[in-house]
């Protein structure tokens, strides 16, 4: 029973430091106050400008724009990658594995500098393009994607396959029939795990970025840097409209999965 | 047959060549030459010369070793509570503790920033207290995803029979529990050391005005000086790969990336 409640009490005290914050702050974004602690009256008027302040929407709709580009093409390079590595021989296997494995443990900050030394300084290469931006991130996203497929393509029955192939199908078809619906739900995860990773991104958006681009993370350092309140208490509204869209999309997703995981059970 | 499984990735396997093998070239390159092109190891001498540059390695390593060791203190407990069953509905617990993860860690740390101007007056006042909060709340839940991952699948079974044997709780801490949960040790360090040496995000944020490794990259990118920003990330690579080699040895879970959703 003590331990029981030794359990509790520090997984409580873990869970209110993890957010306590995000909650404080999403109270005080409906309300006037300028600061945490000041009592003043509700208003909604942070999210009024959170929505209607051309910049701060701007800076949204640009980093769910580019974090949705560079999901598609981290996912569809990413699964090409693990099934082309996974059919190939071993040796071929080990060296897409380790150069795979670079951007994962590499720092940030490291890949950006370099992306940005190969393309900008090496290159030449116009940051205006955005073209820089969305290679950078794509070499970040992309690795996350092949490691989520790869695993699925190991659990698969290789057998599959070959009876597609013996039933038939061309082997485009028995990819497409049978291959890629095992694998869908690798790709699945590979693709919002990019999503995140390139909304959550710093570095390599401020070494590659066009100038006049900002996304919400390069955006909110530069901003808490300034003493504009009005910005600075939409940005509360921002982390809570945030905060409250990844619970949902966290409990959609497990909800979804273990459905299925109970129908698979089930069959 | 047009054509083969594994021709499927070439594409990928020239993106890796191209946008993630060829810029780590590039920046040996640059690393080891100076302004006109010619080949030297003076950047490398200057820094390790520099009392200064030295300085910002050791306070780095110093803030890096603190963070990782005070999420490991705090995860550890945790992701065993969780595991072991102690708490009813484990997994839904971990996805809770796991979830600020996927919410932009800028937004995040100016939430906790908010949170110390409040307790503290003025956040000039603790800059390194405020800065290894700002990293722990940061990256604590990289610690207890790889721990809770590694304890999930560990026997627990040894640790009763350790129990039964006479061992003392100490001693199946020590000789039991850590040995078995090693593999999340070590991937949880890998994850947590690394940002926290170079992450300097959060001393922008917390207004410390001291530099950790990263923030000298950032200096350089800002002054144009490629040579001595590459020579830095060269210092950075080679930490990097003895951490994965380390790592390696450990037997660290390796799937770690594709387990984070």
């Amino acid at each position: 029973m003590r331990k029981r409640l030794t359990a509790t009490v520090w997984l409580m005290a873990v869970l209110l430091f993890l957010y306590a914050p995000i909650l404080v702050l999403a109270f005080y974004s409906f309300t006037e106050a300028t600061m945490i602690g000041q009592v003043r009256g509700f208003s909604l008027h942070n999210y009024v400008t959170l929505f209607t302040h051309e910049e701060l929407v701007g800076i949204i709709t640009g980093t769910f724009g580019l974090a949705l580009v560079v999901s598609v093409l981290s996912t569809i390079l990413g699964t090409l990658g693990a099934l082309g590595a996974f059919y190939s021989r071993k040796r071929i296997r080990i060296a897409y594995d380790l150069a795979n494995q670079i951007p994962v443990v590499n720092a940030d900050v490291v890949t950006g500098f370099s992306v940005c030394i190969l393309l900008i300084v090496f290159f030449g290469m116009d940051k205006n393009t955005y073209l820089p931006l969305i290679i950078g991130q794509t070499a970040l996203c992309a690795p996350f994607v092949y490691l989520s497929v790869l695993p699925r393509l190991k659990q698969m029955d290789p057998r599959l396959y070959e009876a597609a192939l013996d039933l038939g199908c061309t082997p485009r078809q028995a990819l497409q029939k049978v291959v890629f619906r095992e694998i869908l739900p690798g790709m699945i995860t590979g693709f919002m795990t990019a999503i995140m990773l390139s909304l959550d991104d710093y570095f390599i958006a401020t070494y590659t970025k066009p100038a006049v681009f900002d996304t919400i993370s390069t955006y909110v350092v530069n901003a808490t840097k300034g003493s504009q309140t009005e910005i600075k208490t939409a940005l509360w509204a921002l982390s809570t409209v945030i905060f409250v869209a990844i619970t949902l999309v966290v409990v959609i997703s497990n909800v979804v999965t273990a459905d299925r995981s109970g129908e698979e059970g089930a069959r | 047959m047009a054509f083969t499984r594994k021709q499927l990735g070439i594409p990928y396997a020239l993106f890796l060549l191209l946008f993630v093998v060829l810029p780590l070239l590039v920046v040996f390159y640059y690393a080891f030459t100076n302004g006109s092109g010619q080949f030297t190891t003076e950047n490398f001498v200057q820094f390790f010369t520099n009392q200064k540059a030295i300085g910002t390695l050791v306070y780095s390593a110093v803030i890096a070793l603190i963070t990782t060791a005070l999420c490991l203190l705090i995860a550890y407990p945790c992701a065993y509570f969780l595991a072991k069953g102690r708490i009813p509905h484990g997994a839904a617990w971990l996805l809770i503790l796991v979830l600020p993860m996927w919410i932009n860690f800028t937004l995040r740390l100016t939430a906790m920033k908010e949170i110390l101007s409040f307790l503290e007056g003025n956040l000039a006042f603790h800059p390194f207290l405020n800065t290894i909060i700002g990293m722990t709340y940061d990256f604590l839940p990289f610690m207890i995803l790889p721990l809770y991952n590694t304890m999930e699948k560990m026997d627990h079974q040894l640790i009763d029979a350790a129990r039964d044997l006479g061992a003392s709780d100490a001693v199946v801490i020590w000789r039991v529990m850590i040995p078995l949960s090693m593999p999340g040790i070590v991937s949880g360090v890998t994850m947590v050391f690394l940002p926290a040496m170079t992450n300097y995000v959060v001393l922008d944020m917390m207004y410390n005005s001291t530099y950790i490794m990263g923030s000298l990259i950032g200096s350089y990118f800002s002054a144009y000086n490629w040579h001595d920003g590459s020579m830095i990330s060269t210092v950075l690579l080679l930490l990097i790969g003895l951490m994965s080699w380390i790592s390696k040895k450990a037997g660290a879970d390796s799937e770690e990336g594709g387990a984070i959703l």
